[in-house]
C-alpha cells in the first residue's frame, strides 16, 4: 500500500518536473538544459522573500514565479534566439547557462541543510494505514490539475493551439501567421513558470540544495525520453513509469539508486523503442 | 539617397595561393608562410616546461596539455562526426579509475597502464554510449551529460573503488620531466593525428555523418559502425588523459568526474575556434592558467567558463584560431558597392 501512495506522489512530483522541460522541447525544439537551474533559482527566490524580505508566502511564490518565467524569457530573447536551430550551440548554450546560474547560487553560500521552505498545511492523514501528510496530497491534486490544464490549454485556446502548430509542422504554421519567435518565446517563460511551479511544490519537502538542479534536470530528461521528446501525453504516462520504478528500487535496493533507475530508463528506452512510448510524431526524423 | 555603400572584400593572399600546392617547395619563403605557424607551435611547445618559473607552473602546464587532450577529443567529436558529448569529466573518470586500480592492485608500471587503461577505457565508453549512437538529435548529449553524474553517485552510494575517499598512493611517473614531456608529446600526436585522420577516407564518411547521414546511409555505409569507430577514438583519447591526471596527482577520486572536466574543454574548443582542432589546445592554453590563478574563488570559476561560452557561442562563434587563420591568410580591405 505504501509503494502505491508513494508511488503516486513520486510519479506526479516527476511530472511536474518534465512537464516544463516537455513542453519547452515539443514546442520549440529547444533543449532546454537550464531546466534544472531555474528550478533551483525559484525555490532560492522563494526563500529569500520569505526569510529576507519576510514577505508573505503565497505572495513571495507568485512574485518568485514570475520572475523565474521573466528570466526564462530573457534567456530566450537574449541567447537562445540568436543559435535557433543550431542543435549544438543550443544545447552548449543552455547548459552553460544552467551551470552559471547554479554554480553561482552555490558560490553565494547557498548549500548546507538549513535552507528550507514551509510546507502549505501541516498535519498528515492515515490511508490504509499508510501516514501521508497534507503537503504531499496537495502536491498529487496540484499536479493532476497542471496536467488538466495543459491539456485544455493546449486544446481549446488559441494560443494553445499555436503552441501545438509549431510542434507538428513550423512551416504550415508560420504560413497560417503564427511567429515562431513570440510561441517560443511563450514556450520558454512557460516552461521556466512550470520548473518554477515544481520547485515550489516540491522544494518545501526537502532542502534547498544545489544538486537538485541537476538531478531534477537529470529526471527530467529521462521522463521526458522514455515518454518520447516532445509528447506530452506520452511525458505524463512516463513519469509514473519512472515514479514507480524509482519507489520500487528505494523499498527493496536503497534509496540511492534514483538516478540510477532514471539512467536505466533512458539506455533501455534507447534500445528497445528510441522514439519513445509516444514519440510516434517526430520518429522519422530522429532515427537516423 | 546618395550613401556611399561599402562592403568588406576578403581576397586570399597570393603567397596562400602559390602555397596551397607542391609550389610551395619553390621558395624558402614560400616554404616558410606554409611551415612556421606549425614550426612556432611545436617548438613552443617544446621550450614550455623549460621556461615556467617553478614546479607549479609546470605542473600547471601538465594541467593544461590534459585538458588540451581531452578537448581535441570534445572537437573531434562535436565537428566533425556531430556528437556533442557534454560529459568530458566522464572519460577522464574512467580511464583515471581504470589506471588507478591496475596501478594499485597489479602493480603495473604507469607506461603500461596508461595505454591500457586508455584502450579498455575507451571500449568502455563506447559500449556505454552505444544505446544513443543510432539516433540522431539530442539524445547523445543528454545520455553523456548522466553518465558522470550517475557514475559519482554510484561511487558513492554503493561505497565501491574507495568509496568518497577515492584510490591513494597511485604510483607517479618517474620524473616530472617524463611527465611533462610525456604530455605534451601527446598533445602534439594527437592534433596533428586527428587532423591527419579526418582528412582520411576514414574522416570523410565521419564529416558525411555530421552533415548529411541520409546520404551516407544511401551510400550502405552502416553509421552507428562509423560513428561507435569516432566515439571509440574520442573516448580512448579522453581515458588517455584522464590515466596521465590520475598518474600526476598520484590519486583517483569522485572529483574525477566533476563538472570542470566536463564544461571547461567545451570552453575552450569555442573560445579557440571550433573545428580546427588547433583551437582547443589555444583555448586550454588561455582558460587553464586564468582557472589556476582564480581557484581562490572555488566554484565561481566554473559560473566564468559558463559565462565566456555563452557569450563566445551566441555573440563570437568563429573563435580566436578561425579569426587568427583568416587574418593570416587574407587580406582585408573595404571596397564601395
Amino acid at each position: 500500500m505504501d509503494i502505491l501512495i508513494y508511488g503516486v506522489i513520486n510519479s506526479t512530483a516527476l511530472a511536474l518536473m518534465a512537464l516544463g522541460f516537455a513542453l519547452v522541447y515539443g514546442t520549440s525544439r529547444i533543449p532546454n538544459f537550464a531546466h534544472g537551474a531555474l528550478y533551483v533559482v525559484t525555490g532560492f527566490i522563494v526563500w529569500s522573500l520569505l526569510r529576507g524580505a519576510g514577505l508573505n508566502y503565497l505572495l513571495s511564490i507568485i512574485i518568485a514565479m514570475v520572475i523565474t518565467g521573466i528570466i526564462g524569457a530573457l534567456m530566450y530573447q537574449f541567447i537562445l534566439i540568436r543559435v535557433r536551430g543550431m542543435a549544438i550551440s543550443e544545447i552548449i548554450a543552455s547548459y552553460a547557462i544552467g551551470i552559471a546560474i547554479l554554480e553561482s547560487l552555490r558560490w553565494w553560500g547557498f548549500k548546507g541543510m538549513s535552507n528550507t521552505l514551509p510546507v502549505f498545511w501541516e498535519g498528515s492523514i492515515t490511508i490504509g494505514g499508510v501516514p501521508v501528510d497534507f503537503h504531499r496530497i496537495l502536491v498529487v491534486v496540484i499536479g493532476f490539475a497542471v496536467v488538466a490544464f495543459l491539456w485544455a490549454f493546449t486544446h481549446y485556446t488559441r494560443l494553445g493551439l499555436a503552441l501545438r502548430g509549431m510542434a507538428q509542422d513550423e512551416r504550415a504554421a508560420l504560413m497560417l501567421g503564427i511567429d515562431s519567435d513570440v510561441m517560443a518565446l511563450v514556450a520558454m517563460a512557460f516552461g521556466a513558470m512550470l520548473a518554477g511551479l515544481a520547485a515550489v511544490l516540491l522544494l518545501p519537502l526537502g532542502n534547498i540544495v544545489v544538486e537538485k538542479g541537476y538531478s531534477v534536470l537529470i529526471q527530467a530528461i529521462a521522463v521526458c525520453i522514455v515518454g518520447g521528446l516532445g509528447s506530452w501525453m506520452g511525458a505524463v504516462l512516463a513519469s509514473f513509469l519512472i515514479g514507480f520504478a524509482q519507489i520500487l528500487a528505494t523499498v527493496y535496493i536503497g534509496s540511492q539508486f534514483q538516478m540510477v533507475v532514471a539512467l536505466l530508463a533512458i539506455i533501455l528506452t534507447l534500445i528497445l523503442r528510441p522514439s519513445g512510448l509516444f514519440g510516434r510524431q517526430k520518429e522519422l526524423e530522429e532515427r537516423v | 539617397m546618395n550613401v556611399e555603400q561599402r562592403r568588406k572584400e576578403r581576397l586570399d593572399r597570393g603567397i596562400k595561393v602559390r602555397s596551397d600546392t607542391i609550389y610551395a617547395l619553390m621558395s624558402v619563403r614560400e616554404l616558410a608562410y606554409l611551415t612556421l605557424p606549425r614550426f612556432v607551435l611545436i617548438a613552443g611547445m617544446l621550450v614550455l616546461p623549460l621556461a615556467m618559473p617553478g614546479m607549479y607552473w609546470q605542473r600547471v602546464v601538465s594541467i593544461v596539455c590534459i585538458y588540451a587532450i581531452l578537448a581535441l577529443s570534445f572537437d573531434f567529436l562535436a565537428h566533425f562526426v556531430g556528437l556533442v558529448s557534454l560529459g568530458g569529466a566522464f572519460f577522464i573518470g574512467v580511464g583515471g579509475y581504470i589506471t588507478a586500480l591496475l596501478n594499485t592492485n597489479f602493480g603495473m608500471s604507469p607506461l603500461l597502464s596508461v595505454p591500457i587503461a586508455a584502450v579498455a577505457g575507451g571500449l568502455i565508453c563506447t559500449l556505454l554510449l552505444l544505446p544513443c549512437l543510432p539516433l540522431r538529435g539530442v539524445y547523445f548529449a543528454i545520455v553523456t551529460l548522466m553518465y558522470p553524474l550517475a557514475m559519482a553517485r554510484i561511487i558513492e552510494a554503493l561505497d565501491i573503488l574507495g568509496g568518497t575517499d577515492g584510490i591513494m598512493g597511485v604510483g607517479s611517473f618517474p620524473n616530472r620531466w617524463v611527465e611533462q614531456y610525456l604530455v605534451i608529446a601527446m598533445v602534439l600526436v594527437f592534433l596533428f593525428g586527428i587532423r591527419r585522420l579526418v582528412n582520411q577516407d576514414i574522416g570523410l564518411v565521419f564529416r558525411a555523418v555530421k552533415d548529411n547521414d541520409q546520404a551516407v546511409k544511401a551510400s550502405g555505409i552502416s553509421i552507428t559502425l562509423y560513428k561507435a569507430v569516432a566515439v571509440f577514438i574520442a573516448s580512448g583519447i579522453g581515458c588517455l588523459s584522464g590515466a596521465c591526471l590520475v598518474h600526476i596527482y598520484m590519486w583517483s577520486g569522485i572529483s574525477l568526474f566533476a563538472l570542470d572536466f566536463s564544461i571547461l574543454p567545451i570552453a575552450a574548443t569555442v573560445i579557440g575556434g571550433s573545428g580546427t582542432l588547433v583551437g582547443p589546445v589555444l583555448g586550454c592554453f588561455i582558460l587553464v592558467p586564468i582557472s589556476e590563478l582564480l581557484r581562490a574563488f572555488g566554484t565561481l570559476r566554473i559560473v566564468f567558463y559558463s559565462l565566456i561560452l555563452v557569450g563566445f557561442v551566441v555573440f563570437r562563434s568563429e573563435g580566436i584560431m578561425v579569426y587568427g587563420q583568416r587574418k593570416y591568410h587574407q587580406i582585408e580591405r573595404w571596397v564601395k558597392v
